[in-house]
């Protein structure tokens, strides 16, 4: 090729506007576009099959939007729905950094102020955003008493980067860092109680929510939402690459979480415990544990996988009995009930 | 009108007459000076901006990039320790290409701990995309912070007011503020198109594939390039509307027949203007006095000019690579080379960790280019008395 052939092709290449999206096909609206929900985050991103943050992410946003704006911390849920030049958003929606997004969001909520608009501002974190990393700016932000909703899709590792462990990665779970060997049996250590430390905040709202449940979720978001002050909101949000169970079990595994007492979703305002689902029939841990990959060495002939579902059997009865999971029989509120209510209704009872 | 006012009081007040949205910063000395006074502006009611006394500089950088993101007139401040916790969101900030301004109230960087002046924090984070201008006087100070609010504004570029700590921050001298009517006459009102808006939602600080991301930065660099222009106009416009310039990119003073010329940044061009003063006469002779206030973009063009026909040129850095040598030296080396009859260049550095230059520098630096067995680069001002020898 000549120079001057190259230098055209360059010239050309330097002069390239980025591609404009694809034009609307003309085709009928699918039932899901066709409903009358908010839609803050579009399909048609990159997230995995099964991927419970982006399920998550969608459930907030229909119920939160449309006038909020999102800072969103470095992770999955950033990756998947951006790059440049599509995004997934519907709604103002900024990344900056991986342990700032609690600090991003302070600037956005002040400006608002500032500016006398009434937006409310959302901050969206993974576990390791928020537990870890970004946890100061957050606990800046809460003690800040700024008018916030974070929300931590939690997934219980570092998934962005493959699968590392977290302060949230549940104990004995194996991650790409605490990996099972003949000395380890996956995490030694335990899932930190972020909602406790978020309570201690003393902050109106604080609560935990699962994928399983989706309209306790948005009932959940929706509380949020029309409360003026910082709120925070964590969502157990299956990731079937790092959990390593199959992506049509996303809702079961989560459900199970729940069932078995490991994950409780709780509910506490200025830092007292005001509302908890109870757990209709609490399923033993292994049937949760047994789903995943990630805790399949504790299904092995080693000696120490028993003592370890010991440990987490007890870890989750611990819950059952500090947060009062046991019901009192059958409640449309407890993990039966509200299993049963559809996004549209009571499953049961549809038409 | 003029009032004695202390460094920092008045950056607090130039800050002020700017009625910034948002204000967000953590105390460290020598900056302290500057928040607390913003704060006191804020409690009596004389400056109404929300002020988020955050936690940590990292917060304090990523609260003034929300606020500059949701379209907001944000402003920071901090120095040293501070400048480095902020590391990651400064580059943030410029590759977003938000407009703010935030003042350095110039420190050398730990270890060994000091809190005294030298250029180590800002020079630290030289390649993060922010205009960096240096201010040689606290009127210069002043001013530069009020262009600097119209500059960012205009090129949506970042833009970091650089003021040696304690030196500037903490002296007290009289200073001319403009009335807050003026500045509001001058400094047009932030309209930022690519702010965060619901009514017209758009995904900022997206991930960027390898596909764009060279353009992206080639764009900055333009844009970066760009702002000499508007920095140099703005000073203009500036001293037309109060009647005072700070400096453009750059400015030469002395004696216009002398084959030595001494770059500088900062307030060691005030030492070395009270240093030419009492000694130019004496045998240490004339010299050309290159202040250099644009420090980032750098006035490469300007530069070229200002030292053409010199025989030598002596670049001051108050701030070292190690194993390189002098940063501004190495960057004004960049500079002449090519040049025909580039001036033979001299590179010290000097008041690290805020060691006192006195006045007598002036001479001290002249006569050092009649030795022979200088080195190329040297820490001028480091006692080697003081050290055992292997580390001479
Ligand atoms: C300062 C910094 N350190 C490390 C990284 C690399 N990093 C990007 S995303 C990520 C993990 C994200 O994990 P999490 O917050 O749990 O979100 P997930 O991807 O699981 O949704 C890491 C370690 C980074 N971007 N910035
Ligand atoms: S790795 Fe996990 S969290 Fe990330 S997109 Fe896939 S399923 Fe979702």
């Amino acid at each position: 090729m000549s120079d001057e052939t190259r230098l055209t092709e360059l010239r050309q290449k330097f002069g390239r506007q980025p591609a404009a999206p694809d034009e609307t096909t003309g085709a009928e609206p699918t039932p899901r576009e066709a409903q009358p929900r908010f839609r803050g985050l579009e399909s048609g991103h990159r997230a995995c099959q099964g991927c419970g943050e982006a399920l998550a992410a969608r459930l907030v946003m229909e119920c939160a939007g449309p006038d909020v704006m999102v800072a969103n911390a470095t992770g999955c849920l950033e990756v998947f729905t951006t790059a440049w030049p599509e995004s997934a958003w519907r709604v103002p929606w900024a990344h900056s950094l991986f342990e700032n997004a609690a600090a991003v969001a302070s600037g956005m909520e002040a400006a608002m102020k500032a500016r006398g608009r009434n937006t409310k501002v959302l901050a969206f974190g993974g576990d390791g955003g928020t537990y870890d990393i970004g946890f100061q700016a957050l606990s800046g932000m809460l003690e800040r008493y700024h008018n916030v909703l974070y929300v931590c899709y939690d997934n219980e590792a570092y998934m962005n980067t493959g699968i590392q462990r977290s302060s949230s990665t549940p104990h004995a779970a194996t991650t790409t860092t605490s990996p099972a060997g003949r000395e380890r049996m996956g995490k030694r250590h335990l899932k930190k109680d972020l909602l406790s430390i978020i309570a201690a905040h003393h902050i109106p709202y604080a609560a935990s929510a699962s994928v399983a449940f989706p309209q306790d979720l948005q009932r959940k978001v929706r509380y949020a939402m029309g409360i003026d002050g910082p709120t925070f909101l964590v969502v157990h949000s299956p990731c079937p690459l790092g959990w390593r169970h199959e992506s049509r079990l996303t809702i079961n595994v989560a459900r199970r979480a729940v069932e078995c007492g490991l994950f409780p979703l709780v509910e506490l305002e200025r830092g007292s415990l005001t509302n908890v689902m109870p757990i209709r029939d609490q399923r033993p841990v292994t049937d949760y544990l047994q789903l995943q990959g990630r805790f399949a060495h504790l299904f092995g002939d080693d000696p120490r996988a028993q003592q370890k579902r010991d440990h987490l059997q007890a870890l989750a009865d611990y819950n059952v009995q500090v947060y009062g999971l046991t019901g009192a029989g059958p409640d449309p509120a407890d993990t039966g009930g509200a299993a049963a209510v559809g996004r549209s209704g009571v499953a049961a009872g549809r038409r | 009108m003029r009032e004695a006012l202390e460094g920092s009081q008045a950056i607090a007040r130039a800050v002020s007459l700017c009625e910034p949205d948002v204000v967000a910063a953590y105390p460290i000395t020598p900056q302290t000076h500057i928040v607390e006074n913003l704060s006191k502006l804020v409690a009596d009611g004389d400056l109404h901006t929300e002020f988020v006394s955050v936690e940590s500089e990292f917060s304090a950088a990523s609260v003034a990039l929300g606020a500059a993101a949701a379209g907001a007139r944000a402003y920071t401040a901090t120095a040293s320790q501070g400048v480095l916790l902020m590391a990651e969101v400064l580059f943030n900030i410029a590759g977003l290409r938000l407009p703010m301004v935030m003042t350095v109230a110039n420190r050398a960087v730990s270890a060994p701990l000091s809190i005294w002046n030298d250029h180590a924090d800002s020079m630290a984070v030289r390649d993060s995309g922010w205009i960096q201008l240096h201010a040689a006087s606290n009127q210069e100070a002043v001013d530069t912070t009020i262009q600097a609010f119209r500059i960012t504004q205009q090129t949506e570029l970042p833009v970091m007011v650089c003021m040696d700590g304690f030196i500037l921050t903490h002296t007290m001298e009289p200073i001319d503020l403009p009335s807050i009517d003026e500045v509001r006459a001058w400094l047009p009102p932030l309209e930022f198109d690519r702010q965060l808006d619901p009514e017209d939602p758009r995904s900022v600080g997206m991930l960027v594939t390898p596909d764009f991301f060279p353009e992206v930065r080639h764009s900055h660099h333009t844009a970066m390039r760009k702002s000499l222009e508007v920095i140099e106009t703005t000073d203009a416009d500036f001293a037309q509307a109060f009647g005072r310039a700070s400096g453009g990119l750059l400015t030469v003073e002395g004696d216009v027949t002398a084959r030595v010329g001494i770059v500088a940044m900062g307030s060691t061009v005030g030492t070395l203007q009270a240093g030419m003063a009492h000694y130019a006469a004496e045998a240490a002779g004339p010299a050309l006095l290159i202040k250099l206030r644009s420090y980032r973009p750098f006035p490469a063009r300007a530069l070229r000019d200002a030292v053409r026909g010199l025989d030598t040129v002596i670049v001051i850095d108050r701030a070292i690579s190690p194993g390189m040598g002098g940063i501004l030296g190495t960057e004004v080396a960049a500079v002449l080379a090519g040049m025909p009859d580039a001036p033979k260049l001299v590179n010290h550095a000097l008041g690290l960790g805020g060691r006192d230059i006195p006045e007598t520098i002036y001479s001290d630096l002249l006569a050092a280019i009649r030795d022979p067995d200088a080195p190329a680069f040297s820490v001028f001002d480091a006692d080697m008395e003081k050290l055992p020898p292997e580390d001479r």
